[in-house]
């Protein structure tokens, strides 16, 4: 009888010292950065209006934000473009690092003889091999995929090979001896074992991409055949229209916060339940 | 009883790399039906032994021989490792099913077979649950039921419980006789602890380290299975010490670090 008072007794302010810090935690997460933001943005309205700074210069926020109204359709146009762009690019680095990591984790020769292409692909500034690129390849499309592809391929790769192989010892000694096919090794043991490292790979791939998309519309920029939002960027600074500038770049930054959203909330989905890296520790 | 050997050891012997001498020329014969530990210090080659019994590490020289109507399939032995080794990613349920899983067999036909496995080792209400949400107890009976799901009829378990606090050692062991005995299990349990040793067996095979070798084949004479007050039984005490000595007099000077 005594132990359960003392549990009751116990448990009424720890609770309320829960709820206390959850509802903390969430100010944290939302209120403050919310409100930073909103600060942030009026000192440089305000620093903007009180110094008379040409807008050719730095534009005001306001004028920012009636720029985004006003040009929103050719903007929004762009927009679609640069996220075709990423999201594809993304798309093919998936496929292609998760199969050629599989084959690489299944394979130590042919790891051993494709990996320094990887190295190189990674290693060479993707602005060096753009233009070369865009020479070979007829679309412009295809050109700036490839791009941002080689950008984006190499974290999934790597990660996906260092995923396949860090199976637990004793785990994988026990499908052997229950004989396994290698395709029941690979489903329901290495596959959910590279799930922790394919996951932070795909955050890092998403910025990624992004870059990469970018870069490559920069670099391809002369070729004036398309419309995203890196050559809108190009295109407003020969125009010296600074506040298109600034709106398209909001758009460009907007694109990355998204991506990174999408990419931590699929971590969380896919690993909440067990990953060290993703359970919320109870205080 | 039976006392046709179902699990013969020849002169076996295991080598790592060109001179580390793991297994020394090993010879037993077990009988169906037995509770045999391998008892000894580190390095002793107990754990050696045990997988290459269970085809997990190939033997360099001898034989291994396991009577071909106990084991037809990969579903007559069972394997419990040093730690709880379960699937961080799937429920308790879904680790204790892997071994049906991977036999070709549906879930749905199986469900109850796992839940009354699950009830067996006292997890009956845990079937959702994730293993990081277990106690280090509760997750090595997770890894016990997987290794019984299948039913086997050989059980080798290689120190299973030396990572776990004494109450819950001692609660696991009367739960393993109890399943062995209900399940007419062979088992082989290896352990470093001479009282798990004593209670838990029919017979105690004690090794010695470098190079890991046979040196003491022990039948305990006493009805089996034990009950828990015989723990704390003169008798017990004087096997144990009995056990202890024999242990302590194939240490050599070199082994005394450990």
């Amino acid at each position: 009888m005594q132990t359960t008072s003392i549990t009751e007794d116990r448990d009424a302010p720890v609770n309320t010292a829960q709820l206390r810090r959850a509802w903390r935690e969430r100010i944290l997460t939302w209120i403050m950065p919310i409100t930073m933001l909103i600060i942030a943005f009026g000192l440089w309205e305000y620093l903007v209006w009180y110094h008379e700074i040409p807008k050719y210069l730095i534009p005001a926020p306001s004028l920012i934000a009636e720029t985004l109204i006003k040009d929103g359709p050719s903007l929004m146009a762009s927009s679609w473009f640069t996220i075709k762009l990423t999201f594809f690019s993304l798309g093919l680095a998936i496929i292609g690092g998760v199969l050629l990591g599989a084959l690489f984790a299944l394979s130590r020769p042919v790891e051993l003889s494709l990996f320094p292409f990887a190295v190189i692909l990674q290693v060479t500034p993707v602005v060096a091999i753009a233009p070369l690129i865009l020479i070979y390849v007829d679309s412009t499309f295809a050109a700036l995929l490839i791009c941002a592809w080689i950008v984006a391929f190499f974290p999934i790769l790597s990660n996906t090979v260092i995923g396949l192989r860090s199976a637990d010892h004793n785990l994988s000694d026990l499908f052997t001896m229950y004989r396994v096919s290698p395709w029941q090794r690979l489903r329901y043991l290495l596959a959910p074992s590279a799930l922790p490292y394919f996951m932070a790979a795909l955050k890092v791939a998403g910025g990624l991409a992004l870059i990469g998309a970018v870069v490559a519309e920069f670099v391809a920029g002369a070729a004036g055949q398309h419309t995203g939002l890196a050559s809108r960027i190009i295109e407003s600074s020969f125009r010296s229209e600074i506040p298109r500038m600034f709106a398209a770049l909001v758009l460009v930054s907007l694109l990355g916060i998204v991506i990174f959203l999408l990419t931590s909330w699929a971590s969380r989905k896919v690993l909440g339940h067990w990953h060290e890296s993703e359970v919320r520790r109870e205080h | 009883m039976n006392n046709d050997p179902i699990i013969r050891l020849t002169r076996v012997s295991k080598k790592f790399g060109q001179s580390m001498l793991a297994v020394d020329d090993i010879s037993l014969e077990i009988g169906e039906g037995e509770f045999i530990t391998f008892l000894g210090p580190s390095g002793c080659g107990k754990s050696t032994a045990l997988k290459m019994i269970a085809g997990l590490l190939p033997v360099t020289a001898g034989t291994i021989e396991i009577t071909p109507q106990t084991v037809v399939s990969e579903q007559d032995l069972g394997f419990v490792f040093q730690e709880p080794t379960l699937m961080p990613w799937a429920t308790v349920f879904d680790n204790v099913y892997l071994p049906l899983r991977l036999a070709g067999l549906k879930r749905s036909d199986v469900e109850p077979r796992v839940n009354g496995i699950l009830k067996d080792v006292g997890l009956t209400r845990f079937g959702g649950s994730y293993p990081r949400e277990l106690s280090g107890g509760m997750k090595m009976r997770v890894s016990i039921a997987r290794a019984l799901v299948t039913r086997p009829r050989i059980l080798l378990m290689d120190e299973p419980f030396a990572a776990l606090d004494e109450m819950t050692r001692s609660k696991l062991n009367d739960d393993v006789v109890r399943l062995a005995n209900e399940n007419k299990l062979t088992v082989i349990f290896v352990t470093h602890s001479v009282f798990e040793s004593v209670y838990l067996s029919t017979r105690i095979i004690i090794m010695a380290a470098r190079p890991g070798r046979l040196v003491a084949d022990m039948p305990m004479q006493r009805p089996w299975p034990p009950r828990d007050e015989w723990r704390t039984t003169p008798e017990f005490m004087a096997e144990a010490r009995k056990v202890s000595e024999t242990l302590k007099g194939t240490l050599n000077a070199n082994d005394i670090d450990h």
